[in-house]
């Protein structure tokens, strides 16, 4: 098995008084498709955002790629990481957002193009061309030129995930990609990412509520719950041979 | 009457040229004040947003005429400083004035856009600065636009005040006409109204516009 993307070590997260996160020891491998789910605010959502530096953790060390995200080395010290470090190292994740966050200025196919361009000074050519492409495997080719507020929801959240895939991440991150959305339009955005999961080799996280789907895509299944991770293993472990009492009452009601 | 109007008007248009340079001139550097005051607000560094809040609130707290004497008659004297000619010193103050307020505009604008797109931006990998000049301020400035078009008009009305410092603006004729034929007052300064009024119009005009832009294209 080769070396784990992403290490948490024993990491804490306090929102003020709040301890969110209690200790989240956890890997990720290459390629591979995590789901985490659990109760609301039990920091499903605080865990991506760390790992993306939308959140610093309190303490413990999240290691991408061999490198410390949050510190780095200064004299011999480990120190707070700056600004220029967590570029370094975030560069290969990606993430959705349960609120699209579409840059409402641009059109889709700029909203796709600017990071490529300015971040990672690629030709204009060689960007358009691959953003064409992946607005087509999200089935939005035809509205190259329409600005966001022109598109339902599902169809912005596809954006989203092609503005995301055209930056080439080896780790994508889904921050409950579905749950701003009307019921009909949950589909189409599942089906991509079920597209993604199965054609890319990037790791994937996702934080969900849409419970059957990601028992299905996923490799690895954690259950979050009151900080922890009370639960990890293959789906089938998961859910099926679980003795968690706490784990078997959010299935039951998800069932229901 | 007609013939009290076709007396007049002519001498009143012979103020429109320093009425017209000054509004240009002062909303030109009272927008360049604004952002650099907006943004030094934002700045990380407590002594840049402390020196820039002084300035805010000076300016926003005293009256634009008693700032305008000082700068013509109490700066010179105090500090033995020229600040140049009354035109200058006109464009100055209204400019320091109205940038004063606008940088609360442009500060407030910054500010609103939502924190989703800092994140989205963040996520993609910008830099700050990149954030801000990509994403954060095309997004502030779509929503700054009408009240730059308010204020400019403001500025518009402003410049009447520089006629007390002897330039020779729409005003400044207005009351030398009043001043040689005072029964003529009320057709004098209706005269100006209407002055004012029709350089204002553009201004109305370009102001609806940038409300109908700034409706667009703004994440909320």
């Amino acid at each position: 098995m080769s070396e784990p993307i992403v290490k948490f070590q024993d990491v804490h997260k306090s929102f003020g008084d709040i301890n969110v996160l209690k200790g989240i020891n956890l890997d990720i491998n290459p390629a591979e498709k995590v789901a985490v789910i659990g109760p609301s605010g039990s920091g499903k959502t605080t865990i991506i955002r760390m790992l993306m530096t939308l959140e610093e953790p309190t303490s413990g060390d999240i290691i991408v790629n061999g490198t410390n995200l949050w510190k780095m080395e200064k004299k011999g010290d480990m120190v707070r990481a700056n600004e220029k470090h967590l570029r370094q190292v975030r560069g290969d994740i990606g993430m959705v957002f349960q609120h699209f966050n579409l840059f409402p200025h641009m059109t889709i196919l700029e909203n796709c193009m600017t990071a490529p361009i300015h971040v990672k000074k690629e030709t204009k050519e060689e960007v358009r061309e691959r953003s064409i492409q992946m607005l087509d495997r999200v089935g939005l080719g035809d509205k190259l030129n329409n600005y966001p507020s022109q598109l339902s929801g599902g169809q912005k959240q596809r954006v989203a995930m092609a503005r995301a895939l055209v930056m080439r991440p080896k780790i994508m991150l889904f921050d409950e990609v579905t749950s701003a959305l009307d019921p009909e339009l949950v589909g189409e955005v599942l089906e991509v990412i079920r597209d993604i999961a199965k054609h890319d080799d990037m790791a994937m996280v996702l934080v969900t509520h849409e419970m059957d789907f990601a028992l299905d895509i996923a490799d690895k299944v954690l259950f979050l719950d009151e900080g922890v991770i009370a639960e990890q293993g293959t789906a089938s472990q998961v859910i099926e041979h679980s003795t968690n009492e706490r784990l078997q009452g959010f299935l039951h009601r998800f069932r229901k | 009457m007609i013939n009290a109007i076709i007396d007049i008007a002519p001498q009143l248009a012979r103020g429109l040229s320093i009425t017209i340079s000054v509004l240009l001139a002062s909303a030109i550097f009272a927008y360049l004040m604004a952002f650099i005051a907006g943004l030094c607000r934002l700045s990380q560094n407590t002594i840049i947003r402390k020196f820039t809040g002084l300035y805010v609130e000076v300016f926003r707290g005293t009256s634009l005429i008693v700032q305008l004497f000082w700068l013509y008659y109490a700066v010179p004297m105090l500090f033995g400083i020229q600040l140049g000619s009354n035109w200058w010193i006109g464009v100055i103050a209204i400019g320091l004035n109205y940038g004063a307020y606008l940088s609360e505009v442009v500060r407030g604008s910054i500010l609103s856009v939502a924190q989703g797109q800092t994140e989205a931006a963040t996520a993609l990998n910008m830099s700050s600065f990149q954030r801000m000049r990509l994403i954060i301020f095309p997004q502030a400035v779509r929503m700054m636009l009408p009240e730059f078009g308010n204020y400019t008009i403001q500025i518009l009305k402003g410049t009447s005040l520089v006629s007390l410092i002897g330039m020779t603006d729409i005003l400044y004729y207005g009351d030398i006409m009043r001043s040689s034929n005072l029964s003529q007052a009320p057709l004098v300064y209706l005269l100006v109204l209407v002055f004012y009024f029709i350089l204002a119009l553009p201004l109305i005009w370009l102001t609806r516009k940038g409300e109908s832009i700034s409706r667009k294209g703004v994440a909320s």
